[in-house]
């Protein structure tokens, strides 16, 4: 079986060529990803690039994106397949004229032509290579997770009345959460896992450089510092960093060559969603004095 | 784990170089990296980290495609495959780094390393005075720490660490101290908090333009960077440990506990942090576990009427049973809580967690005493920055009546007369604390009728079950009067006794 990168520097290079900036860490998971055949169950803060991470893959791979989002009270008829019964009915019908036997008609109309195919067995039976993205997958009952199970580690689906669909192609599979919830052992045991942090403050500042346009240098690295220092307050929602990018956009716009006290104070509220964070932060940022490390 | 272990740091060492052509190829039966893993996972595991049969299979497959040279890539490579809880990830990083701290290039101890540890220690016995071969002098080393901090190179931030260790740790082989004693010794002489200092004045002398807000930057910037020495600085220290002690000797010093298990009543500084580090995902996930179980949880009783009614369809036959929608008990909390010393911190975590799901209950009211007793309600009323109000709590609450010793039957008293009133069948009390009433009178008559007023009454005690009545603790007078009577010592119990409780 063919793989889809040589090693790691050849992922690391590969996001990096479609602005997706990363560690090796990340880059190491998904390399092994992809040479052990094993889902990857990325989980971190919100708006740190979980769900970007499938896309950029998938770009970098010349893959198809199937995506999932989760949702509670997802079942089997959303995800994997459903009878496309009225279609079955119709049939029949037609049938009832021709007096045809029963036996015919049922192993008929169980058959792939009345088969609705739902994100997961696409991804099984595609013959293009294939990204699967399952997002939020902490949205679903803990019972419905059992869905994922097969797919996840045998990358197969059972169909009773057809019997079990093996892949064409392992496709590469990726797992978000946001975290609400404590996933159960049996998905976390079939799966790589990569926790995306914040980025560094270096790693920040090339992706504010990557991503918004026509930012100077400067700006930016002040950007990735306010952002950093804003993210070591203890908060209750620290900026993501697409809310980083945000903030970087409007200054843009607004003609800020460079960050002071007054315009954070005054654009403050695009990176900070909360009144009492927004105090907070304001209150802090104004002393010169620090955090007690 | 008596076999896995056996790749001790000697044999490590001895066979490093021939590890490297390890990286994609198969891996023979017996090898010492295997060796070393084995050992790596039965440490985990005895740390506290969940990691099964499946996954360790899974390690050992990943380490064949990640040579172990790229150091950060293989440590990530690992714990993708072993690590499946963030909360775990730092317990992880310190194990990693015990065994795998003389791995990779720039890594390896030497036998010149080892001589070195040897040499320094004599210096290190001499005095401060004693500035020989490759060694630079403390007035050296000041100033290549204060430039390696001003550029934030991290190379020259970790050649800084290793000259400072050498310089100042006086490490001696064999000699056994833990590496905290160490670390202190290095930091000590470092003076971190004056070269901090000193950045800040030459920013602040040289660039007359630089405003308040750029300085704030700044120091921010700089404080990360010192923090990061002295991740460099321990991580140097605990290398030579290894190098010294062998592998498995560290791994058990070096055990701590994962913050879901730290005792509340004797957790240090740093594990308080990560408590309160700990806390906020886990009120989260509390919260949306209990929104779910409300939404999903059983049906209420049967309603024979409906099923009746419905039976008619069916020619009378209760083909459909029909249920009551639930109600679900939302219960009136009242937490009074012991704030004296040592059971402070468990105190607050309650506090902290009851008032990040109060949603969950119709109504919270908190208490807090040492030997008097006051309502702190208002501070958590209008304010959704919970930390905040339970600091508030700390430094404003009015609790002392006589001297500042617990005295649970005063406290109580107060409580009975002022509030026992706002005690009905829909409420359920929490005391929290740990019954050592000094020797004052318990009264536990009150908590007996409050429990006849309430609907529950529980008592959570942060001290190990083996503790209770010994000394002054009077647990035991109390206890026949509650519902319960649990020990929470740590998050994980904590989470457990909320969950119960909503």
């Amino acid at each position: 079986m063919s793989h889809r990168f040589t090693d790691v520097d050849a992922v690391r290079e590969g996001l990096s060529k479609v602005d997706y900036l990363c560690d090796s860490g990340l880059a190491g998971v998904v390399y092994l990803a992809d040479r052990l055949d094993k889902p990857v169950l990325v989980e971190g803060p919100a708006g740190t690039g979980k769900t970007q991470l499938a896309k950029s893959v998938a770009e970098i791979t010349g893959s198809r994106l199937i995506r999932l989002q989760c949702y509670e009270g997802l079942d089997e008829a959303r995800a994997l397949y459903e009878w496309n019964y009225k279609k079955q009915l119709l049939r029949i019908q037609t049938e009832r004229e021709a007096d045809v036997e029963w036996d015919n008609i049922s192993t008929d109309i169980f058959s792939d032509e009345f088969l609705l195919t739902r994100p997961l067995l696409e991804a099984i039976r595609a013959t293009d290579p294939i990204v699967l993205l399952i997002d939020e997958v902490d949205r679903v009952e803990v019972e419905t997770e059992a869905l994922l199970l097969e797919i996840l580690s045998e990358y197969q689906v059972s169909i009773p009345e057809l019997g079990t669909m093996e892949a064409v192609q392992v496709p590469l599979v990726f797992l978000t959460s946001n975290n609400t919830r404590e996933l159960s052992e049996a998905l976390k045991r079939r799966c790589l896992y990569l926790h995306i942090d914040y980025p560094s403050m270096e790693r920040e500042k090339e992706i504010v450089l990557a991503k918004v346009p026509d930012i100077t240098e400067n700006l930016a690295d002040q950007v990735a510092r306010v952002v950093r220092s804003i993210r070591r307050l203890e908060l209750k929602k620290p900026p993501s960093v697409s809310e980083t990018l945000d903030w970087a956009r409007t200054l843009v716009l607004l003609g800020v060559q460079h960050v002071d006290a007054d315009v954070a104070a005054e654009t403050i509220n695009i990176l900070l969603k909360y009144q009492s964070d927004i105090t907070r932060a304001g209150k802090e940022l104004a002393t010169v004095e620090g955090l007690d490390t | 784990m008596g076999k896995g272990g056996q790749g001790s740091a000697v044999t490590v060492a001895d066979h490093a170089p021939g590890i490297g052509t390890v990286g994609g190829l198969p891996v023979a039966a017996g090898d010492p990296l295997l060796d070393l893993l084995n050992g790596f996972i039965a440490e985990l595991r005895a740390v506290g980290i969940p990691a099964s049969l499946t996954e360790n299979l899974d390690a050992m497959e990943a380490v064949k495609h990640i040579p172990v040279e790229d150091r950060d890539t293989f440590k990530y490579a690992l714990a993708a495959t072993l690590v499946k809880n963030q909360a775990h990830w730092k317990a992880f990083e310190t194990v990693f780094e015990v065994y795998f701290s003389l791995r990779g290039a720039q890594y390896e101890i030497t036998e010149d390393d080892l001589e070195d540890l040897a040499d320094d220690a004599e210096i290190a016995a001499e005095g401060d005075r004693g500035g020989s071969g490759d060694m630079l002098s403390p007035e050296e080393l000041a100033e290549m720490l204060y430039r390696a901090l001003m550029r934030g190179d991290a190379e020259m931030i970790r050649a800084a660490a290793r000259q400072a260790v050498r310089r100042y740790a006086g490490m001696e082989p064999g000699r056994p101290v833990g590496g905290t004693y160490y670390l202190y010794r290095t930091l000590r002489n470092l003076d971190l908090e004056g070269v901090l200092e000193r950045l800040m004045d030459v920013d602040q002398q040289t660039e007359g333009g630089v405003d308040d807000f750029e300085l704030r930057l700044r120091r921010d910037t700089y404080e990360l960077r010192i923090a990061e020495l002295k991740r460099q600085i321990e991580a140097e220290i605990r290398r030579r440990l290894v190098a010294d002690r062998g592998v498995e000797a560290m791994a058990k010093t070096l055990r701590k506990p994962l913050p879901s298990d730290i005792d509340f009543m004797h957790a240090s500084r740093e594990e308080m942090a990560s408590l309160r580090k700990a806390i906020y995902p886990l009120t989260r996930k509390l919260a949306a576990r209990l929104v779910r179980k409300r939404r999903h949880g059983r049906s209420g009783p049967l309603d024979f009427r409906s099923t009746v009614r419905h039976s008619l369809s069916y020619g009378g036959v209760p083909v459909e049973p029909k249920f009551r929608h639930p109600r679900p008990h939302k219960p009136d909390i009242m937490v009074v809580a012991d704030v004296s010393g040592s059971v402070a911190a468990f105190a607050r975590f309650t506090l902290h967690l009851v008032y990040a799901i109060s949603s969950q209950f119709s109504k919270v009211r908190s208490f807090v005493f040492i030997d008097g007793l006051d309502e702190v309600t208002q501070y958590f009323e209008g304010t959704d920055d919970i930390a905040e109000a339970v600091h508030r709590v700390n430094t404003e609450a009015d609790v002392v009546w006589v001297d500042g010793h617990s005295d649970y039957g005063h406290a109580l008293g107060v409580f009975w007369d002022n509030y026992a009133n706002d005690v009905g069948p829909r409420t359920t009390v929490l005391i929290l604390g740990d019954a050592r009433n000094n020797y004052h009178a318990p009264e536990s008559w009150i908590v007996k009728s409050l429990r006849e007023k309430a609907r529950h009454l529980y008592w959570l005690n942060p001290e190990p079950r083996s503790y209770w009545d010994t000394g002054d603790s009077i647990v035991g007078e109390y206890a026949p009067h509650c519902d319960g009577v649990f020990e929470v010592r740590n998050l994980r119990q904590l989470e457990a006794f909320v969950d119960r409780l909503a």
